[in-house]
C-alpha cells in the first residue's frame, strides 16, 4: 500500500522524476531526491533491515543516520545507509546481515535463544579449552559483522582540495542560518556547511501542524542565497576538527580541507529514544524521524499511530502527523503535568486522548513479529521509575512516534578540546569552556526556542567578529524557561528485557546491570564490556541513554559519569577519501635509464633508487655480487655514487664551521687534499661520514652518506645559525654526479683521460683536484673505500651519463664493471672499513669502533666532543673488531645481527659478515667484549639454528 | 593540521616542517662539570609547559626557534635563533 503523502510544502522529492530500483529482489519505484529508506517506507515496506546481534527485524528509527538500521548493500559496497542515501536508477539492494532475506532470515532463531547471549558471553565462553578457540573464532567472525566485505571493491580514489575562508558555520538549522547571515553582513567570508540534501535544520520538518517554521525558513534561505559571501555545501557533512580549525568536509565527490580563522558548530541535537520492551520493532520510530519523513519527502509513517513522549516534541509531532493525514490513537506522556503543554489543548481539540503520568510498558508485535499490533499503557511514576503494570490498557495501532530528548552533537566541539558541563534545567551537557576561535550556537550550546536559537546563532556570530578583531554588540539570549526538552530517565523497565539502548549493537537495559555488576561500572569500562556506543552510529542515539542508565546503577548524578570521546570521523568516511594517490616518490641519478637498460635489480636507499646488482641470465645473486667483487679487485669496477649527499662549504669560516661540526683537523688542510669527516651528536654518538676535499681556501666539497644526506645538511644549516659563522652552505646532492671507478685498472683508464699526472707520488690517496675528462670539468678524488686505488669524479649531473658511457668505453678493454650497492659493501668490509648505521647503531661512539684517529681531542671544540671527554675515562663495554671463520669453513653461515657469546652469555653481536670471493674465506665485523677483542682471540657465534661458530679476531686489511 | 609561523615565510602547514627538539642553553665545555653537561645531552624534564624548540622549514631551509605550551600545544612566539627577546639574545654557546 502506499504511503506517499500528497504534495507536501517545501518536499524535497521530484515527483516527474521516478526513479526504478529494486530491495531484496522486489522492484519499486521512487521519485528523485528520495533516499533509499524514504522510497521503501512510500512502497509500503517496513522491514528494512535485521539487528547486528539477535537479527530481529527492524524498520526506521532516527531517519537521520543516527541509527544503521537501514543498513542495505548492492553487491559492491557493503555500508550503503538506506536512511541518507540518494536513490539512484537501477539500484539493485539487499539488506546486510540477513540469511536467507530480510523477511525470512534464518538466522532469526538467535533472538529466541537470546537470553543465552548475554553481553560478555563471547569473552567468557570460549577460551577454554584452548585448542577449540580457533574453530568457535571462525564461527563467530562469520556471524558477526554487517555484511560481508567485498575484497575486489574497485580503488576509487576522490578529489582532494583545500578551501579557506574566515568563518566556517556547521550546521544549517536557524542557529547556523541566523550565525551566517549575521556574520556576513559584517564583511566576513563565511562557508556554511550541511550533512542533508538541503539547509534548514529542523526548520524543514519539525512544524506542529503549522507553517510558521516553513515562512521563516523560506526567509532566511532568501537572505542566504542573496549574500554572495555566504558559501553553503549541501549535502557535506564536517568529518572532524583538526588543529588550528581545520575541518575536512566530505561531500559525495570528495574531501575538501575547509581552514577557517573561526568555527561555528551548530550541528544541533540527536533525539533520543526511551527505552520500553521492544522499542525497536519496524514501525516504532522517533519522532523527529516521522517528522523528516512527512515533510521532506511526503511519506506517512503510519496509518493510526500512539505518540509516546517525555518532553514536549511529543505534541509537536502528534499535531505534524495529524496534518498529514496518520491517526493518533493515544498521546503517551511520561511526565504527569505533561499537559500543561501549550499544544495539549489543540490535540484534545483534534479528539487526541492524553494518557500523562504514563508509559508504554511495552510494544505488541504483530502475528507475523515484523510490525506493530498494540501497545500496552501502564501508569507510570517518572520520578521514581515504577510502572503500575495492573492498571495497563492496550492500545491497537500500526506505528509509535518516540520523543524524549536530545543529546548534543557535539562530536566536533570535543574534538577542540571542549569543557562540558551537565546542565540540569535542560538535562543536557552543555559547552562550559571553548577553545580560542571555536563556538558553539544553538541546540548543541543548550539553547531551545526557536527565538533563543536565532539569536544564539547572532550571538556567536558577534563573538567571531570581536574574536576576529572587528566590533560588533552583545547579543542577548534568553535563558530556558519552562520544562526540560529532555526527559532525565525515559527508561521503562521491563522483567522480560528487549528494552533496547543501543539499536546498533542490540544492548538492553539489563545488559548494563548485568556489566556494572561485574564490576565494568565506569563509564569508559561498561562502554568496552557492553560494546554501547561502538557500533557504526558510534553511539549518536544510545550514549545519552547509557549515560543515563549507569548513573542510576551507580546513584551518581549525570555529570559524574561523564561521556566518551568521540573521535574522527563524524561519520564512516570511505576509505577513497582518506587514500593519497599511491604516489611513491624517489630519487633517481642521471645514470638510472643506464642501469635499467643493464638489467640492475634496485634497491631503495634513503630517497633514492639504487642498483644493488646487476643481473644476468642464469646466475644467482650472490653469484653476480661476488663476480662484481672479483671485477674490482682484479681489473676495475664502476659504481653510480650519485646518490651521495653532497654541500659546499664556502666562506672566510669554512675551515672553522667545518672544525667545529666534525671531528677532524681541516684549517690546515691543503687546496688540493681531501680529508675523512666523522659526525658525531652531542652525547658522542656516531652518526655520520665522509670525505671533505679543499678545492679552494674558501671552498670545501663535502660528501655526506646517500640515506643521511637531508638530516646532516639540516644539521649543518642549525650550526651555522647558532655559531653565526660568515659561511655559505650549498646543498648540491642533486647538482653534482658521481662516478667511482675502482680496482687495480682504474689509475690506467683514468690517465689517459685527463692532463694531471694521478701516479701515486703525484696523487696519492687524500688528493683531491679540479680537472677536465672528455672536456667536462669535473672534481677528481683519490678515494680508497672500496679499493685502495679507487677515483671518485664527480660533475655535474647532467653529464653523468656521457661520461659513465664513455668510461665504460675507455675500460672496455682493461675488464671495466658496473657494480652495485652489494658488492660495494662487500669490498668496504675486505678493507676492515665500518659504515655508519650498519656496524654501528645509535649508542655508539668512536672509542669502540676505533676511530680515534679520527678524533682531534685538542680542538677547542667539535660536536660530542664534551661527551667524549667524559666517555673516555670509562671503560669500554663493547670493541668493533674484523674477525674470520676458518679456511675452508662450511658450517651453518653466521649472519649479520647474531650474538657474539662468551659461554651462556651475551657479549656482542656481528653487524657485517660475507664470504669474500678475493680472499677466499668467511670475513665480518663485530661487537666483542674488550676481554675478546685481542688479535688471536677466538669467540663464539651463535647461529639462527642455534649452534656455535668459532670465529678468531684478526687485523685488517685482512688477509686470506 | 596546524600551522606553524615561520619567521622568514609566515603562516605554513606542519607538514612543511621538521621537528629539531627541545632548545636547551648549551653549558659552557670548558668550564661545566661532567655533571652539567651530561644534564644537558640527556636530561629532558618531560613536564608540561612552555618550551622552546627548534623547527625547521623544509622548503626553504629555516630554523628557527618556536615558544609553544606543550600543555596547550599553542605556539607563542617564532624567531630566528638570537633573534627573539632580549632573554634569547645570550644563548650562544661559548667556545
Amino acid at each position: 500500500m502506499s504511503m506517499r503523502l500528497q504534495k507536501q510544502n517545501g518536499e524535497w522529492i521530484s515527483r516527474d522524476k521516478p526513479v526504478r530500483f529494486s530491495f531484496e529482489g522486489k522492484e519499486y519505484t521512487g521519485f528523485e531526491g528520495d533516499t533509499i529508506t524514504s522510497a521503501l517506507l512510500a512502497a509500503g515496506v517496513k522491514v528494512l533491515g535485521r539487528s547486528f546481534k539477535y537479527h530481529r527485524p527492524r524498520g526506521v528509527l532516527s531517519f537521520a543516520n543516527h541509527d544503521i538500521n537501514v543498513m542495505v548493500t548492492d553487491g559492491k559496497d557493503t555500508n550503503i545507509r538506506g536512511d541518507v542515501v540518494a536513490l539512484e536508477n537501477g539500484m539493485q539492494l539487499q539488506a546486510v546481515n540477513t540469511d536467507g532475506g530480510v523477511i525470512k532470515d534464518k538466522n532469526s532463531y538467535i533472538d529466541k535463544i537470546s537470553p543465552l547471549l548475554p553481553v560478555g558471553f563471547y569473552y567468557k565462553a570460549f577460551h577454554k579449552p584452548l585448542f577449540l578457540f580457533p574453530f568457535w573464532e571462525k564461527l563467530i567472525r562469520k556471524s558477526a559483522g554487517l555484511g560481508i566485505v567485498n575484497f575486489n571493491f574497485p580503488r576509487i580514489n576522490k578529489r582532494k582540495l583545500n578551501a579557506h575562508c574566515d568563518l566556517l558555520i556547521i550546521g544549517a538549522g536557524p542557529s547556523g542560518l541566523a550565525a551566517a547571515l549575521a556574520a556576513a553582513s559584517n564583511g566576513l567570508e563565511v562557508t556554511l556547511v550541511d550533512e542533508n540534501q538541503q539547509i534548514g535544520g529542523s526548520l524543514s520538518y519539525d512544524h506542529a501542524g503549522s507553517d510558521a517554521n516553513r515562512k521563516l525558513l523560506g526567509e532566511l534561505l532568501n537572505k542566504v542565497n542573496q549574500t554572495p559571501n555566504i558559501t553553503v555545501r549541501k549535502g557535506a557533512y564536517a568529518a572532524g576538527y583538526y588543529a588550528d580549525h581545520m575541518v575536512p568536509v566530505v561531500e559525495a565527490g570528495g574531501i575538501t580541507r575547509v581552514r577557517a580563522k573561526a568555527v561555528i558548530v551548530a550541528t544541533g541535537v540527536f533525539e533520543q529514544p526511551p527505552v520500553f520492551r521492544n522499542n525497536d520493532l519496524p514501525g516504532v520510530m522517533l519522532g523527529s524521524a516521522a517528522q523528516r519523513l512527512i515533510s521532506r519527502f511526503a511519506v506517512k509513517p503510519f496509518n493510526k499511530g500512539v505518540v509516546v513522549t517525555a518532553n514536549s516534541q511529543g505534541y509537536r509531532v502528534a499535531l505534524d502527523l495529524l496534518t498529514a493525514g496518520a491517526k493518533v490513537a493515544a498521546l503517551v506522556d511520561f511526565r504527569a503535568d505533561g499537559p500543561r503543554d501549550p499544544l495539549a489543548a489543540e490535540l484534545v481539540r483534534q479528539g487526541v486522548k492524553i494518557h500523562a503520568g504514563h508509559c508504554v510498558y511495552e510494544v505488541v508485535p504483530s502475528a507475523d513479529k515484523l510490525g506493530v499490533k498494540a501497545v500496552v499503557i501502564c501508569p507510570f511514576d517518572d520520578s521514581n521509575n515504577v510502572v503500575d503494570t495492573a492498571r495497563s490498557i492496550t492500545v491497537e495501532c500500526d506505528g509509535v512516534t518516540m520523543s524524549a530528548g536530545w543529546a548534543p552533537a557535539a562530536a566536533l566541539l570535543y574534538q577542540s578540546g571542549i569543557g562540558m558541563d551537565y546542565d540540569n534545567t535542560i538535562q543536557q551537557f552543555v559547552p562550559s569552556r571553548l577553545p580560542k576561535g571555536i563556538f558553539a550556537a544553538g541546540r548543541v550550546n543548550g539553547v531551545f526556542s526557536l527565538e533563543n536559537r536565532v539569536a544564539d546563532g547572532a550571538r556567536a556570530a558577534a563573538e567571531v567578529l570581536r574574536f576576529l578583531g572587528k566590533s560588533a554588540p552583545e547579543v542577548a539570549v534568553g535563558k530556558h524557561q519552562g520544562v526540560s526538552p529532555s526527559h532525565a530517565y525515559p527508561i521503562v523497565p521491563h522483567p522480560k528485557g528487549k528494552n533496547f539502548v543501543d539499536f546498533d549493537e542490540d544492548i538492553q537495559v539489563k545488559d548494563f546491570i548485568n556489566a556494572a555488576q561485574e564490576g565494568f561500572d565506569n563509564i569508559e569500562l561498561m562502554k568496552r564490556f557492553t560494546t554501547v556506543g561502538m557500533g557504526p552510529s558510534q553511539g549518536k542515539h544510545s550514549n545519552m541513554n547509557a549515560i543515563r542508565i549507569l548513573a542510576r546503577i551507580r546513584a551518581l548524578p549525570v555529570e559524574k559519569i561523564g561521556t566518551t570521546t568521540a573521535r574522527p570521523f563524524f561519520h564512516p568516511t570511505p576509505f577513497g577519501h582518506l587514500g593519497g594517490r599511491s604516489f611513491h616518490s624517489h630519487r633517481l641519478t642521471g645514470i638510472h635509464a643506464w642501469h635499467e637498460a643493464a638489467n640492475a635489480s634496485f634497491v631503495d636507499v634513503g630517497a633514492w633508487s639504487r642498483p644493488a646488482y646487476y643481473q644476468k641470465d642464469g646466475l644467482g645473486k650472490q653469484q653476480l655480487v661476488q663476480q662484481e667483487v672479483m671485477a674490482v679487485r682484479q681489473a676495475a669496477g664502476i659504481i653510480d655514487g650519485g646518490t651521495l649527499g653532497k654541500v659546499e662549504v664556502c666562506g672566510p669560516d669554512a675551515a672553522l664551521f667545518l672544525e667545529r661540526f666534525y671531528t677532524g683537523r681541516y684549517a690546515d688542510q691543503k687546496v688540493g687534499e681531501s680529508r675523512y669527516v666523522l659526525l658525531l651528536d652531542d652525547s658522542g654518538v656516531i652518526v655520520d661520514d665522509g670525505i671533505a676535499s679543499r678545492l679552494a681556501d674558501e671552498l670545501f666539497y663535502v660528501t655526506i652518506s646517500t640515506s643521511n644526506a637531508a638530516a646532516v645538511y639540516r644539521e649543518m644549516q642549525r650550526w651555522l645559525q647558532i655559531w653565526q659563522l660568515n659561511v655559505g652552505l650549498v646543498n648540491v646532492t642533486g647538482v653534482y654526479g658521481l662516478i667511482n671507478v675502482a680496482g687495480p685498472k682504474s689509475r690506467d683508464i683514468l690517465q689517459p683521460l685527463v692532463a694531471l699526472d694521478l701516479s701515486n707520488e703525484a696523487f696519492p690517496m687524500g688528493s683531491a683536484r679540479v680537472t677536465n675528462i672528455f672536456g667536462v670539468p669535473v672534481r677528481l678524488v683519490r678515494v680508497g673505500f672500496v679499493a685502495e686505488l679507487a677515483y671518485e669524479i664527480h660533475m655535474p649531473s647532467a653529464y653523468a651519463l656521457p661520461m659513465w658511457k664513455a668510461l665504460m668505453e675507455a675500460g672496455a678493454n682493461h675488464g671495466l664493471r658496473a657494480f652495485g650497492t652489494d658488492a660495494q659493501r662487500l669490498l668496504r668490509l675486505e678493507l676492515g672499513h665500518h659504515m655508519p648505521g650498519y656496524d654501528t647503531d645509535g649508542l655508539t661512539n668512536p672509542f669502540e669502533v676505533g676511530a680515534e684517529s679520527a678524533l682531534h681531542m685538542d680542538k677547542p671544540f667539535f660536536i660530542g666532543q664534551r661527551s667524549l671527554q667524559i666517555i673516555a675515562k670509562k671503560v669500554l663495554t663493547k670493541q668493533l673488531v674484523p674477525f674470520t671463520l676458518a679456511a675452508g669453513f662450511s658450517g651453518e653461515m653466521p649472519m649479520d645481527c647474531n650474538l657474539v657469546m662468551e659461554n651462556d652469555k651475551i657479549t656482542g653481536r656481528v653487524t657485517s659478515i660475507a664470504y669474500s670471493p678475493s680472499l677466499r674465506r668467511v670475513i665480518g665485523l663485530a661487537y666483542v667484549a674488550p676481554t675478546q677483542q685481542a688479535l688471536g682471540t677466538e669467540f663464539q657465534i651463535r647461529t639462527d639454528n642455534g649452534s656455535l661458530v668459532t670465529a678468531t679476531v684478526v687485523a685488517t686489511p685482512f688477509n686470506a | 593540521m596546524k600551522l606553524l609561523n615561520c619567521p622568514m615565510n609566515g603562516l605554513r602547514p606542519l607538514g612543511e616542517f621538521v621537528f629539531g627538539g627541545e632548545h636547551r642553553e648549551m653549558p659552557d665545555v670548558a668550564t661545566c662539570t661532567d655533571q652539567e653537561w651530561a644534564a644537558y645531552v640527556h636530561y629532558r624534564d618531560n613536564a608540561p609547559g612552555i618550551k622552546k624548540e627548534w623547527w625547521y622549514h623544509s622548503p626553504s631551509g629555516t630554523w628557527f626557534i618556536a615558544e609553544r605550551n606543550t600543555m596547550t600545544d599553542e605556539v607563542l612566539n617564532t624567531y630566528l635563533f638570537g633573534k627573539g627577546p632580549k632573554s634569547d639574545q645570550a644563548q650562544e654557546p661559548a667556545l
